[in-house]
């Protein structure tokens, strides 16, 4: 089948029986897997850190040394001094289970993203930048979040492409290095991968930050979707055209 | 009907018949290679079995990190005060001169030690890592005797596959497996820091295991007890940790 998401512009003036499809089938099922997942590490990943609201740099941290930031939020553990009269219940058996499983959903969902991506041109025709458009001036104009034309709904525009970009091959590793980073066993086969990061608490601390850059794509993502007109958008990323055959 | 998607559907089937033998045949080797964590059953089992059979072909001989004299934390975090029974209130007020460990199961000569004997074998001295799965850690010099060591003095069965070791608290109790039971980072603590390990540390005699979260290093020892099972002991899911609802694996 191939990658047929980049369809010329002359598409719309065609009948849409002749479209193929927006996203390919495989761009569709990742995509949604790695939603699913996502939505399952973000819960879990904030109800880990509400047993341990504190945020540290270097080797180690706990409560009797100082701290990078704390979260102004209670915790479910009696051990932290949060200031709240209350201790939260304990939800970080479940909690745990669901992150490292879902975490090995989605990085398995996204090996095969990026093998897909490499070998279909789908990273290099649908999400690098064409050059005409790597300009200030039509960046900036995606930057006022202008509602998109009908034609935008057949490719993305130089900002989106950017943006996926970044984080499929900038925060998603990132995450993903700075988790394992955390694991005593994994470090002790393979250390650099906490010692380039300046220890064990520097690498919880990146990680609560690459997340939280990963929740802001998520907002803005949805915002989008919303503002370029939700049926088409959704109807798109599930059945794969953006308008009903005829 | 047309051919091609009776081709599709044919391809999809084998594909889909091909994926479940694989399956089932990565399940009976993963069995065999003990790749299989005993809380394998319920809806994380897919995850905590992957944790645990990749950390196993990752790290079975490999040694936790460890640091330098200076890196070592000012405070050893102490987040439990004593057990509260009578029992232990009477071995401290004897200065744990009849603190006893039994050690039992698939092994040639069950033993009970004294801390004296087990300070009379070859020590290690480690200064590693604790790191709690809330998140916080500190470093600190830990100094025991190695499990394998002990393993040794009593002989154990070629066919063991676990140790389970015991609080004098019975409600925490846990086990790993023998590739951790040998490792040489293993260690029955007794020290720390340079001096005696202390009750809120888990003294007199504590089990570290560097290579997995603070909660596997289970305080107050008591007994272990070497099986080639897990099955008989609490729910059968390998420590009281899953009873909590946490992972018998806690090297992630």
């Amino acid at each position: 089948m191939g990658d047929s998401a980049c369809v010329p512009s002359s598409a719309s003036t065609f009948p849409a029986v002749t479209v193929t499809s927006r996203h390919s089938a495989l761009v569709r099922v990742t995509h949604w897997i790695t939603a699913l997942c996502f939505l399952a590490l973000l819960v879990s990943g904030v109800e880990i850190v509400i047993s341990h609201p504190r945020f540290y740099w270097g080797e180690t941290g706990n409560i009797h040394t100082p701290t990078l930031f704390k979260l102004p939020i209670p915790a479910s553990r009696n051990l932290v001094p949060t200031g709240y009269g209350y201790v939260l219940p304990d939800q970080n058996g479940w909690s745990r289970y669901l992150h490292f499983q879902s975490a090995w959903v989605v990085v398995l969902t996204g090996l095969l993203y990026a093998i897909y991506g490499l070998f279909t041109g789908h990273f290099r025709n649908n999400l690098l930048p064409v050059q005409a458009d790597l300009s200030w001036r039509a960046i900036v104009k995606h930057l006022r979040f202008e509602r998109p034309s009908e034609s935008d709904a057949w490719s993305y525009n130089t900002l989106q492409r950017l943006t996926y970009l970044f984080v499929v091959f900038v925060l998603f590793p990132l995450v993903i290095w700075t988790g394992l980073a955390m694991s005593p066993a994994f470090v002790s086969a393979v250390p650099v991968a906490v010692t380039l990061l300046g220890g064990q608490q520097s690498a919880r601390t990146i990680h609560f930050f690459v997340s939280l850059a990963l929740l802001l794509f998520l907002l803005i993502h949805v915002v989008m979707v919303f503002r370029a007109g939700f049926r088409s958008r959704m109807r798109a990323m599930i059945f794969g055209t953006p308008m009903e055959r005829i | 009907m047309t051919e091609i998607s009776r081709r599709k559907l044919i391809t999809t089937g084998l594909a889909a018949a091909a994926g479940v033998t694989g399956l089932g045949v990565a399940a009976r080797m993963a069995q065999k290679h003990g790749l299989i964590p005993p809380d394998h059953g319920g809806i994380y089992g897919l995850g905590e079995t992957l944790n645990y059979a990749s950390h196993r072909l990752l790290t079975r001989h490999s040694l936790a990190r460890e640091f330098a004299r200076e890196q070592i934390s000012k405070i050893p975090v102490a987040n439990e005060i004593r057990p509260a029974s009578e029992e232990f209130t009477r071995l401290q007020a004897g200065g744990f001169a009849e603190w006893r460990l039994s050690v039992n199961g698939m092994v040639a000569r069950p033993a009970l030690f004294s801390l004296a004997e087990l300070k009379s074998y070859p020590s290690r001295s480690q200064i590693t890592q604790l790191a709690c799965e809330e998140g916080w850690s500190y470093i600190a010099e830990w100094i025991g005797v190695p499990l394998s060591n002990v393993l040794e003095v009593v002989g154990i069965e070629p066919q063991a596959r676990y140790v389970v070791y015991s609080s004098i608290d019975s409600e925490w109790w846990d086990s790993i497996d023998m590739a951790d039971a040998r490792h040489p980072q293993t260690v029955l603590a007794y020290g720390m820091n340079g001096g005696e390990l202390s009750v809120g540390n888990g003294g007199p005699l504590r089990m570290r295991v560097p290579r997995q979260l603070g909660y596997k290093s289970v305080k107050f020892i008591t007994s272990l007890t070497v099986t080639d099972s897990l099955k008989a002991f609490g729910k059968g899911l390998g420590s009281a940790s899953p009873e909590a609802g946490y992972a018998w694996y806690a090297g992630i």
